[in-house]
């Protein structure tokens, strides 16, 4: 479907493992944008809505330029504001092949947009956030370190929130993504500990409220997987307008996605 | 003439409206804010027209006919839904909603369709046109050829205008209002004069013409007399400008029948008048509105009498009251106004509705707030539909031009168009494999293709087969064209739009295409899989066995899009050899309307995998369901068929979940005005935009009470989901409907 002709071999420098491509995202960043799901992430959250997207193996391996090319025939609907998102399963993960990824995409003037779960830094993550990352859009899954092992199955939360620092150190666009799931992270004490963490934090434009839905449980049975939050309920609009009243106390702006 | 209020130019000695919305123009950048909901008295007629259609719905479609009279322009006393409330006055009779006959387009026609609502036309009437009046129905078939009879029969040419009135042919109804009728009587009259010898058939014929245009001019000052409506003088207010343009538009939907009668580009003239009046303190914007709303419903009343078989080419009695919104000046200014504003919000103020037909001129330079706007009407209503202003300027040469029915361009005035309708491309890429014979009856349709025999379908030896096939389809389809056109101007003349039109206008002849997406899949199926022709024993091909997969248009696979392109390019190059009637341009269009449906029952299976009998996909859109890579591969797909192989226009309907537009109102909006923007930056020409989900949809069809006026996009026109037939709610069902992963 593309002309191959153009794109180089593929080394494991100038390929991404990528789980779904859509093209024309309009939930992950602002405007139309083309969202590449990247394969793997080490977290393994319960609500995870692509947990086909959690192994680190499996997925199709693109080279960069073929990526590249897809988005330039998107371009033209992109407009002021959208652009390019790598998603996931992690994107970080594949930080070092992303560089030259963001750094072509900001050859042909193409916004860039990483959703994260932010917890890799390294001189990787680091290039490519300072560099060539427009925006991060930035997943705080837990404000306290008990709910966010049992929520990602993983510790310290803390390297999240250092990411976060970083970003803001920068001086670049962030955006913050909660996921608000009754019962577990809804607790207004948790929205105003959120709020507090992060309302000097100059480089938020925005934090937008992701309402737990069940979309994906069919993916974690076809998978083998047990899916633990199946007692979970999704959100009374009175609860995602009641999390966002909190919210708007510390943010400029909060959204419901 | 009265016209010191006005910035006076070339228009003040000689007719031409564009020079007057040139120099009065008051463009509008800012926002919708300043629009008012409908008046009191709008509010009470709209009650009296939404009980009257519903009244009409329930008796099958039909409130009244008249089976007395023959519908002309001065025909019935003037006709009211409730005089006191009504600020602008006008109805096609003397009742709302009563149907007419209008038989110089075909007799047998309009007894077909009296017979079908039970009851036939005046006994005298019958014995006139049985006996000593011809039509143009029966012109055509006076002179077709037995080879076109057989062409138009086995269903490779489709919905030819020769048993209906063409239509399309937009009369400038807005010089009614600026000139008043007796200065366009003598401008007509000095044009007649300027006709001279020697006396050949177009000269003769032109006089004719003009003779038939100045009586209907005469007949027109009768109509508003009717009305007590001067229409000799020119408008003096914003009402009276509003009231002569429908006036005008009246005087053309009383006198044909044609299947589109498009009203043109008449919102920015009248915003001269309405800016006036606002800012002499004469009217408020409540009445600005009213004049507008009322305007707009007596254009959602108007009917046209058809027999039921007229609904499987044209679904949903549709009138095609297409009216071209915004755009851009050849000098970089907006065509925007208040009144373009005005105009979409009709929508609001009386609920959406199919018609008028509102088209939206879109450039990316149009003011933002328009263009947002336009996008929020789009999302919630489903009613309206964008073309390529920029593209179509460029090309064609006018910035001055309304949309003759769905997407074909003219330049108000100064241009009119034959309509074609359509030939079955699909069905003639089936004669390619058949030897030329017809996939159904075998009957021998195209001479000098080698019958075919090989196992498999050969890319290159059908596509030699393919290009006689379309040769002898495109010479058969010239001449039937040929012959109604002129039958139509000898019966059945648009005097009273010509009227309105300068003398000897440039002509476009109007062909189309359907079943491109098919022929695309096909070529794409023969070429890149291997296609087993599976034959009856007359050697006829009665289905497809396909080994491997094979690239689909609505991809943006360029493998796959150049066919279509190819096909497209071909088609009308084929076209373009021939001569034609008054030497009107040829122009070819990718457009079906709702015969989709019914090409899909005349059409054997495909090389592609479609089976016999699914429809079409409409226009040029892709096949439903195999557009699989998102919404943008499939825009850019049918972007690439080049305008230039094209020009009446390239219909594409798109239909997306709300949904998956975004999450909140203001970012479904900038997606889709930039979605707009990225489609039209390809050079596409034509979108069609639903916003809607696929359950309120099966709802309706299960709850149809409860939806009256739901509007859908169809293929360059919007019909009220409810009226079409079950079969065409499912075709419409089935479609792509984008959405997020």
């Amino acid at each position: 479907m593309l002309n191959l002709n153009t794109i180089p071999i593929k080394t494991a420098e100038n390929i991404l493992r990528v789980h779904s491509i859509e093209s024309f995202g309009t939930h992950d960043g602002p405007g139309i944008r083309m969202v590449i799901f990247l394969q793997g992430c080490k977290l393994k959250c319960l609500y995870c809505h692509n947990p086909d997207s959690i192994q680190t193996t499996g997925g199709e391996e693109y080279h960069i330029e073929e990526l590249v090319q897809m988005a330039l025939k998107m371009k033209s609907y992109f407009g002021k504001k959208g652009g390019v998102t790598v998603s996931g399963g992690e994107p970080l993960l594949q930080a070092k092949a992303l560089i030259p990824f963001f750094k072509r995409l900001k050859e042909e003037g193409i916004h860039t947009n990483i959703d994260t779960n932010g917890r890799i830094l390294n001189h990787f993550s680091r290039e490519l956030l300072d560099d060539y990352a427009d925006l991060i859009m930035l997943d705080i899954k837990h404000m306290t370190e008990e709910g966010y092992v049992a929520l990602t199955g993983q510790a310290n939360k803390e390297i999240a929130f250092n990411l976060a620092k970083h970003r803001e150190d920068s001086g670049k666009n962030m955006w913050l993504r909660y996921v608000l799931i009754p019962g577990l992270t809804n607790d207004p004490k948790l929205l105003h500990q959120l709020g507090n963490h992060f309302k000097d934090y100059k480089t938020i434009e925005k934090i937008e409220i992701q309402p737990y839905h069940k979309l994906g449980i069919h993916k974690w049975e076809a998978l083998g997987w047990e899916y633990q939050l199946k007692d979970a309920r999704e959100n009374t609009e009175e609860e995602l307008q009641e999390a966002s009243e909190i919210l708007k106390t510390y943010f400029k702006e909060v959204r419901i996605n | 003439m009265e016209v010191k209020q006005f910035k006076s130019g070339v228009w003040t000695e000689k007719v031409n409206v564009r020079d007057f919305v040139i120099n009065n123009i008051t463009p509008y950048h800012g926002t919708h804010e300043f629009l008012v909901g409908p008046s009191a008295k709008t509010q009470k007629l709209w009650d009296l027209c939404k009980q009257a259609t519903q009244e009409e719905r329930d008796n099958n479609g039909v409130r009244s006919v008249d089976t007395e009279t023959i519908s002309t322009v001065s025909a019935f006393e003037a006709g009211y839904i409730d005089r006191d409330n009504e600020v602008i006055v006008g109805l096609q009779t003397d009742e709302l909603l009563k149907r007419t006959m209008k038989p110089f387009g075909g007799f047998k026609v309009v007894q077909k369709a009296l017979s079908e609502q039970g009851v036939a036309p005046n006994e005298n009437l019958t014995n006139l046109f049985t006996k000593y009046v011809k039509t143009h129905n029966d012109g055509v078939f006076d002179a077709y050829t037995t080879e076109i009879k057989k062409f138009r029969s086995l269903g490779f040419l489709t919905g030819l205008p020769d048993n209906y009135a063409r239509g399309r042919v937009i009369g400038d109804y807005r010089r009614v209002a600026l000139y008043g009728i007796d200065f366009l009587i003598n401008s007509k009259k000095a044009d007649k004069e300027a006709i001279t010898g020697p006396m050949t058939d177009d000269v003769i014929r032109l006089r004719e013409e003009v003779a038939e245009q100045i009586k209907s001019l005469k007949e027109m000052i009768e109509l508003g007399a009717k009305y007590n409506l001067d229409l000799a003088r020119p408008a003096q207010n914003a009402q009276e400008a509003v009231q002569w343009t429908y006036m005008a538009y009246l005087a053309a939907v009383k006198s044909q029948d044609g299947a589109a009668m498009s009203l043109g580009n008449v919102s920015t003239f009248l915003d001269i008048f309405i800016e006036n009046d606002l800012k002499e303190g004469i009217i408020t914007e409540q009445e600005a509105q009213e004049y507008i709303d009322q305007f707009v419903m007596k254009l959602r009343m108007v009917r046209h009498l058809r027999m039921a078989a007229y609904d499987e080419i044209f679904a949903g009695d549709p009138t095609w009251v297409t009216e071209a919104i915004g755009g851009m000046f050849s000098d970089g200014r907006s065509k925007v106004t208040k009144t373009s504003f005005r105009f979409l919000h009709t929508l609001y103020n009386l609920g959406p509705s199919p018609e008028p037909n509102i088209t939206i001129l879109w450039s990316e330079s149009l003011p933002q707030n328009f263009k947002d706007y336009c996008a929020k009407v789009a999302i919630d209503t489903s009613s309206i539909q964008f073309e390529n202003d920029n593209l179509m300027r460029e090309n064609r040469g006018s910035d001055d031009y309304g949309i003759a029915c769905c997407v074909s361009y003219q330049a108000l005035g100064k241009s009119i168009q034959f309509f074609g309708a359509r030939t079955n491309l699909a069905k003639t890429l089936l004669l390619a494999v058949n030897g030329g014979r017809c996939e159904f009856t075998g009957k021998q349709v195209v001479e000098g293709i080698p019958e075919y025999t090989d196992e498999y379908l050969d890319f290159d030896k059908v596509m030699a087969n393919f290009k006689i096939a379309m040769k002898e389809v495109a010479r058969v389809y010239n001449d039937s064209m040929n012959i109604i056109h002129y039958m139509h101007d000898k019966y059945y003349y648009e005097k009273a739009q010509m009227a309105l039109i300068d003398t000897n206008p440039s002509i476009n002849i109007a062909y189309g295409i359907a079943g491109l997406s098919i022929v695309a899949d096909s070529l794409s199926a023969i070429k890149y899989a291997k296609v087993k022709p599976v034959r009856n024993e007359e050697g006829l091909t009665v289905d497809f066995k396909i080994e491997g997969e094979f690239p689909c248009y609505g991809n943006d696979d360029d493998r796959v899009d150049a066919l279509a392109a190819n096909a497209v390019a071909d088609f009308n190059n084929e076209l373009k050899q021939l001569p034609v009637y008054k030497n009107a341009e040829p122009t070819m269009s990718v457009l079906t309307i709702t015969s989709n449906v019914s090409y899909g029952k005349k059409t054997g299976a495909t090389p592609d995998g479609r089976a016999y009998g699914v429809p079409f996909a409409p226009g040029a859109n892709p096949m439903h369901g195999r557009d699989k890579n998102g919404a943008i591969a499939s825009l850019n797909s049918v972007a690439k068929i080049d305008y230039k192989d094209s020009l009446d226009g390239i219909s594409n309907t798109f239909s997306i979940v709300p949904k998956s537009l975004g999450s909140t109102e203001e970012d479904r909006i900038d997606n889709l005005a930039t979605t707009l923007d990225g489609y039209f930056s390809r050079n596409a020409q034509h979108l069609n935009v639903n916003v809607l989900d696929k359950e309120t949809l099966l709802d309706a069809m299960e709850n149809p009470g409860e939806y009256p006026q739901l509007t859908i996009r169809v293929s360059g026109y919007a019909v009220n989901f409810v009226r079409l037939t079950k079969e065409q709610q499912m075709e419409v069902i089935t479609r792509s409907f984008h959405e997020s992963m």
